[in-house]
């Protein structure tokens, strides 16, 4: 078996899964067919050493821009808070009732090897009201495990396309399930890492679920403020996508664009969130078309052409090569997200800076946030404090996971644009 | 049998206290409307010749003239209209195709005029283009899934390099190109002020199937050569002289059928360079003779891209017609760079009126359904859409870019800019404005320079309004607009058409 036969196969199974639609009679639907944009405030934190920390702090940062949501919407992502079941997809599941829950695991049970489930512990908090069941499970892709040990023998398939299989089957399932459920709605989907969000201010959220008793290495977090709809569960922020998280604070006037764009790669827009989009343009430009995450401010934020103009002809046909192939690929209007991954946080602003957004570092800890006062409140006196440009990313890894570099057939940047300052700062400084 | 013929159209209403009788009006009409009597001093005009081109009036020294459209004396009757009862007296007489120029001009629903563009309020700003960066440049061409990098850092040298795999590219300041329109059908100064203006605003005009002018030679770098089905004017140094190869399979305003330059219209220059013998007919065929199918029009599009060495787009203009959306993705999937789809509301120099009122689709329509099905099979971004027919105004450019298309061609338009009063006479060669005509009597009133600047001012006017509009809606760059029909919306159109549009109703939130 090689790695194109066991992809088949893995989609075969998928196929087969599928046609079935164990949600045959949608009542309320779980998603909003309109899109809804919204003011927002967005904070995070990352320890680079990996130290872990739990959702204090977090909430504690979050709580400081209370006035920036409107009680609409609050939720956070928290990375390594599964070490026992860090190499598991870890699902978090909003049920609206128990009939979708029964159906949705069966489901489950026929696409994945299910290793534990529970209900996420949560606590009596006033003004968080209605809440839907909202269960986790840890699961591994049941013919994955079947086709490993197939794969093992002739050892013809490398762990690294095994695992990209994988995500990729996990992937299509998410969105399928997502776009076909009315009453059920997957939040979370990576390894090691967990959504917690709902309807309510980010801070009563964050009690709700008892984030002070998870110790991550990196958190991130929303309060959100919709301009209407009177708030809906799987609506809340972050939006996760495998190991993605994306907080977001703006409104995307190329929506449009990037939906269509996304979509053309088989993404389904289920959710019609700016956020939503946000994260496939991360997962469609970093895993599958395999662009240093150094390189994507170059696309979504795109330098503007007056600027690459007037740099040297090899960067110039670089960066403008990027912006056609990519136009579309471009987020216009006002935003600051920050976005969580496994291994590195990565903060970004629109391209003329529309939406706030101020990053700090104390020794290992960095924190993002839409305002400095959040940042002040649970670190009073950070060694430096800036406000990054427009377009210009806070990028933070793990320390010893930041990607290798001259990897054949990906981008890398980072050697790229620190070769790049030799031409004067002009490079890097485009943007500045 | 007596029939009255021809019933006037217009009427030269000659205020006589203003007239000082200096015969602007007589040396000025080609059509010899007004003549001048020498026995008592006064300017007669003959009705009957006018063609409502308003050219006397406008140069009329004292403002003495107006030319009225001439209130029917037919009997009133709705479906028995005048147009058609002059046609049949016109056949009946002389039992030919009733002929026509310009586009369509039946009150058929114009869709541009029922979409309407969305703006920024509280939840996103807008954004002020006179202070803030606003880029409306455009590309077009094909374009890969993705980036690839043949080499990027070369092993052991601190030197990193990186080896552009795009395909050719136009690169336009401006999401507007000026349609084809040959030498032959307009007038050289016509086509020098198009092919000037776009060299000097940074786009592209187009040489239709007139060949390549030697006094062109010097724009070539912004000129798009044309391979229609007559073949004029084409061989290597042509096809390799031009920034990009458009094969012409049809036009809006007479799909289906060929072009016809009449020998008068052929003096020597026009026979050099269309490669014809002076005085003949230039005859273009309904179809390319070598394309009968799908897979000929591939073997073209290679052979031309093999005759410049792929290093240049190659494209494709269709009329838009009732299939278009698979007739499209047959010519993607053929190896074109960029589809040029001319709508039923295109222009022309002449064409049988009943088939420029009557064949083909709107524009608008055309454009979604193309764009819908190219994204529905994945292959949109392998080809650039140039949408043409009718586009009238910088809202139309911003209209169609919201619905899919890369950037529009516009004729009419341009020629409205040099004087064009669109009288739809271009097929007579008698243009007034010294357009559509090859007579060295009329052509010397347009003024190439001056033409030239007209058209500059109109791009410059047209992108400050794009600009505006887009700064508005909260978008700094036009590829954010492209395909974006979430800032569309539709007034008074039913389910069906804003289905085929792919937009919402006015009223309708996100």
């Amino acid at each position: 078996m090689d790695y194109k036969d066991y992809t088949e196969n893995l989609n075969n199974e998928f196929e087969s899964i599928g046609r079935e639609n164990i949600f045959k009679n949608p009542r309320e639907k779980f998603v909003s067919d309109y899109r809804v944009p919204s003011g927002c405030a967005v904070f995070g934190i990352i320890n680079e050493n990996g130290g872990l920390f739990d959702g204090g702090m977090v909430i504690d940062g979050i709580e400081m821009m209370h006035d920036r949501s409107n009680g609409l919407g609050g939720g956070f992502a928290a990375y390594g808070i599964y070490p026992e079941y860090k190499d598991n997809y870890a699902f978090h599941i909003f049920y609206n009732d128990s009939l979708a829950r029964k159906e949705s695991e069966n489901l489950l049970q026929k696409a994945f090897k299910i290793l534990y489930g529970d209900e996420i512990p949560t606590a009596k908090v006033a003004s968080v009201a209605n809440p839907p069941i909202i269960a986790r499970y840890f699961v591994s892709p049941k013919n994955i495990l079947k086709g490993t040990e197939g794969i093992e023998k002739e050892s013809k398939v490398s762990a690294d396309a095994i695992n990209s299989a994988q995500e990729e089957f996990v992937a299509n399932f998410v969105s399928n399930f997502n776009a076909d459920s009315c009453n059920a709605f997957i939040v979370s989907s990576g390894k090691n890492m967990g959504i917690f969000k709902g309807v309510g201010y980010p801070e009563d959220i964050g009690e709700f679920y008892k984030l002070t008793d998870y110790k991550a290495y990196i958190w991130t977090s929303h309060g959100r403020f919709p301009t209407n709809s009177t708030g809906w569960w799987g609506g809340a922020h972050p939006f996760g996508f495998l190991n993605w998280s994306v907080v977001h604070n703006g409104e995307i006037s190329s929506y449009g664009t990037n939906k269509r764009f996304v979509s053309g790669f088989g993404y389904k827009c289920s959710f019609s969130t700016d956020t939503e989009v946000l994260t496939y343009l991360f997962d469609l430009l970093v895993r599958k078309h395999g662009i240093d995450l150094n390189l994507v401010n170059y696309i979504l934020s795109a330098p503007l052409w007056k600027d690459i103009e007037t740099l040297p002809e090899e960067i110039k046909e670089f960066l403008t090569d990027l912006r056609i192939i990519y136009a579309k690929a471009l987020v216009n209007g006002p935003f600051s997200i920050i976005v969580g991954n496994n291994n590195f946080i990565y903060a970004l602003n629109d391209r003329i800076k529309l939406r706030p957004l101020v990053a700090a570092k104390k020794g290992e800890l960095t924190f993002v946030s839409s305002e400095e006062s959040a940042i002040r409140k649970v670190c009073s006196n950070p060694d430096t404090i800036w406000s990054p440009r427009g377009g210009e990313p806070v990028i933070v890894y793990i320390k010893g996971k930041e990607p290798m570099l001259h990897v054949s057939g990906k981008i890398n940047s980072d050697n790229f644009i620190e070769r790049m300052s030799g031409y004067g700062n002009s490079f890097a400084g485009i943007l500045k | 049998m007596v029939l009255k013929l021809n019933q006037s159209e217009f009427e030269v209403d000659r205020d006589k206290s203003k007239c000082i009788s200096c015969q602007v009006c007589v040396r000025q009409c080609s059509n010899d409307v007004h003549e001048y009597d020498e026995d008592d001093g006064n300017i007669l005009s003959e009705n009957s010749k006018c063609v409502g081109c308003h050219r006397c009036e406008t140069l009329c020294p004292t403002g003495s003239i107006k030319i009225k459209q001439r209130e029917s004396e037919f009997k009133r009757n709705a479906n028995w209209t005048p147009e058609h009862l002059k046609n049949i007296y016109k056949q009946a007489q002389t039992g030919g195709v009733v002929l026509t120029g310009m586009g369509c001009d039946k009150p058929y629903p114009v869709y541009w005029d029922h979409i309407l563009f969305n703006a920024s309020q509280v939840t996103n700003p807008s954004i002020d283009p006179l202070r803030e960066p606003m880029e409306i440049r455009t590309f077009i061409g094909r374009k890969p899934d993705k980036l690839t990098m043949s080499s990027f850092t070369e092993p052991g040298s601190n030197k990193v390099s990186y080896k552009s795999n795009l395909s050719p590219q136009l690169k336009l300041s401006v999401p507007i190109l000026f349609s084809a329109m040959s030498y032959g059908s307009i007038s050289l100064n016509a086509v020098k002020s198009l092919a000037m203006a776009a060299s000097e605003f940074g786009t592209f005009y187009n040489t239709g199937e007139g060949g390549l002018h030697r006094d062109l030679k010097a724009y070539t770098a912004n000129t798009i050569v044309q391979v229609a089905s007559g073949r004029f004017g084409v061989d290597k140094e042509y096809l390799n002289s031009g920034a990009a190869v458009e094969i012409k399979i049809g036009q809006g305003a007479k799909p289906g059928i060929g072009g016809h330059l009449p020998g008068e219209k052929v003096n020597y220059d026009v026979s050099n360079t269309r490669m014809i013998p002076e005085g003949s007919d230039a005859i273009s065929p309904a179809p390319h003779h070598d394309i009968y199918s799908i897979e000929d029009l591939s073997q073209l599009i290679y052979a031309l891209k093999e005759a410049t060495e792929y290093k240049k787009p190659v494209g494709v203009k269709v009329s838009a017609v009732h299939n278009v959306a698979p007739i499209a993705s047959g010519i993607v999937r053929a190896g074109a760079d960029f589809i040029s789809i001319d709508g039923f509301r295109g222009g022309t120099g002449a064409a049988p009126q009943v088939i420029r009122d009557n064949v083909g689709i709107p524009i608008e329509l055309a454009l979604a359904a193309v764009d819908m099905r190219l994204r529905e099979e994945g292959i949109r971004h392998k080809v650039s859409i140039i949408v043409a027919g009718s586009i009238r105004s910088s809202a139309d450019v911003i209209k169609a870019i919201a619905l899919g298309a890369d950037a529009v061609y516009i004729g009419t338009a341009a020629l409205v800019a040099l004087g064009c009063h669109v009288c739809q006479k271009c097929y007579t060669s008698k243009c007034n404005w010294g357009i559509a005509t090859q007579d060295p009597y009329l052509t010397k009133r347009l003024n190439p320079e001056i033409g030239t600047r007209k058209l500059l001012n109109l791009l410059t006017a047209w992108s400050h309004e794009i600009k505006e509009m887009l700064g508005g809606a909260g978008i700094n760059a036009i590829e954010s607009l492209r395909g974006n029909r979430e800032h569309l919306r539709g007034l008074g159109l039913n389910e069906k058409e804003l289905s085929i549009l792919g937009i919402k109703h006015a009223g309708e939130a996100w």
